[in-house]
């Protein structure tokens, strides 16, 4: 039977070497690697990765735990229920921005959820300065009805003051 | 006709990274291979295009049908295209793409938004497009296997956002 993936998150001040020093560890025990993603998210740096082969939750804790101290880490390991090649592709992008709308997100992603549309990817983020700031959003997804309940939608959304954008994605494969 | 499809190869198979020959033979065989190719896209994930290479054949032969979009675009038809050389770009456009070859994955790759091409059909007659949007994507697509270039080697950050197609 092939061992469950466990979840790691890891988050901490933005330095360089973590992925590396996180990675290394892993590979030292003969992990394994399935999906990760990893970014800035503030001044911090936030890991989420899919790890397969390196021991039990605990014992994952246990490996990571020098490196989670040098680099003032938060660690957290979940066993999950995942699995690789269950890609899904998006065929709707939306492109949101804002000034003075700190719900955002929350109110677009409500209205598109209505809409049929099924979140694949979302970055947000904020731009501007302390006091005049822009709120930018990006969301990649798939329409369970197609894309006009979409562009109903953000219609709507325009008509409350925010700035959106909707594009149809085709994958093309050949 | 044989109703196998043609086992289709996948990365890292390094015909995939070879370069191919020109067609130079316009006869039965080639028509019937070619017909053989679009049976064999045909049983797979709805692709619009083929290429010669990714069956083992290392010929300068692709197909390109941009008819068979999910949403309809600007296209020519069921195209087959022997000896194919795009002789313009015009513009750039941002779009996902995947592959036969490489299963369960897409990505973004950056394309020119419009080309002109020349090749020869099964016939060995010359024809000429001007292609835009998704059909001219199929067409680079197609184009790089024969050159033995994967969409892979022209990934582009998950954040790229010209203009979507
Ligand atoms: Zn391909």
């Amino acid at each position: 039977m092939t061992k469950p993936w466990l979840l790691l998150t890891l988050v901490g001040a933005d330095r360089p070497g973590i992925v590396a020093q996180v990675t290394r560890v892993l590979f030292g025990v003969g992990a394994e690697l399935g999906e990760t993603a990893m970014m800035r998210l503030g001044n911090q740096f936030a890991i989420m990765m899919m790890v397969r082969g390196a021991g039990t939750t605990d014992e994952v804790a246990g490996l990571l735990e020098s490196t989670r101290a040098d680099f003032g880490l938060k660690l957290h390991v979940d066993e999950i229920d995942a699995a690789l090649h269950q890609h899904r592709e998006p065929d709707v992008s939306v492109i949101v921005h804002s000034a003075d709308r700190s719900g955002i997100v929350a109110d677009v992603t409500a209205a598109l959820l209505e809409a049929g549309m099924n979140i694949l990817d979302l970055r947000s983020d904020v731009g501007g300065s302390a006091d005049k700031p822009i709120y930018i959003m990006q969301i990649d997804g798939e329409t369970t009805d197609g894309i006009e309940p979409i562009e109903q939608c953000v219609a709507q959304l325009a008509d409350q003051g925010l700035t959106v954008r909707v594009t149809p994605l085709q994958t093309m494969r050949g | 006709m044989s109703v196998e499809p043609l086992p289709i190869l996948t990365y890292p198979d390094e015909r995939l990274k070879t370069e191919c020959e020109p067609v130079e033979q316009f006869d039965p065989e080639l028509r019937e291979f070619a017909e053989h190719l679009q049976y064999t896209a045909d049983q797979g994930p709805s692709a619009v295009g083929i290429a010669a290479p990714q069956v083992g054949r290392m010929q300068r032969l692709c197909l390109v049908d941009a008819t068979r979009a999910k949403r309809p675009v600007d296209n020519h038809g069921p195209l087959v295209l022997i000896n194919p050389a795009i002789t313009n770009w015009k513009g750039f456009a941002v779009g996902r793409e995947g592959c036969l070859s490489i299963p369960d994955y897409t990505g973004k790759v950056i394309r020119a938004e419009t080309i002109e091409l020349t090749a020869q059909d099964v016939e060995g007659r010359t024809v000429t497009f001007k292609m835009k949007g998704f059909e001219a994507r199929i067409a680079q697509h197609e184009i790089d296997h024969l050159d033995g270039i994967l969409f892979l080697d022209r990934l582009v950050s998950r954040h790229a956002d010209l203009r979507e197609r």
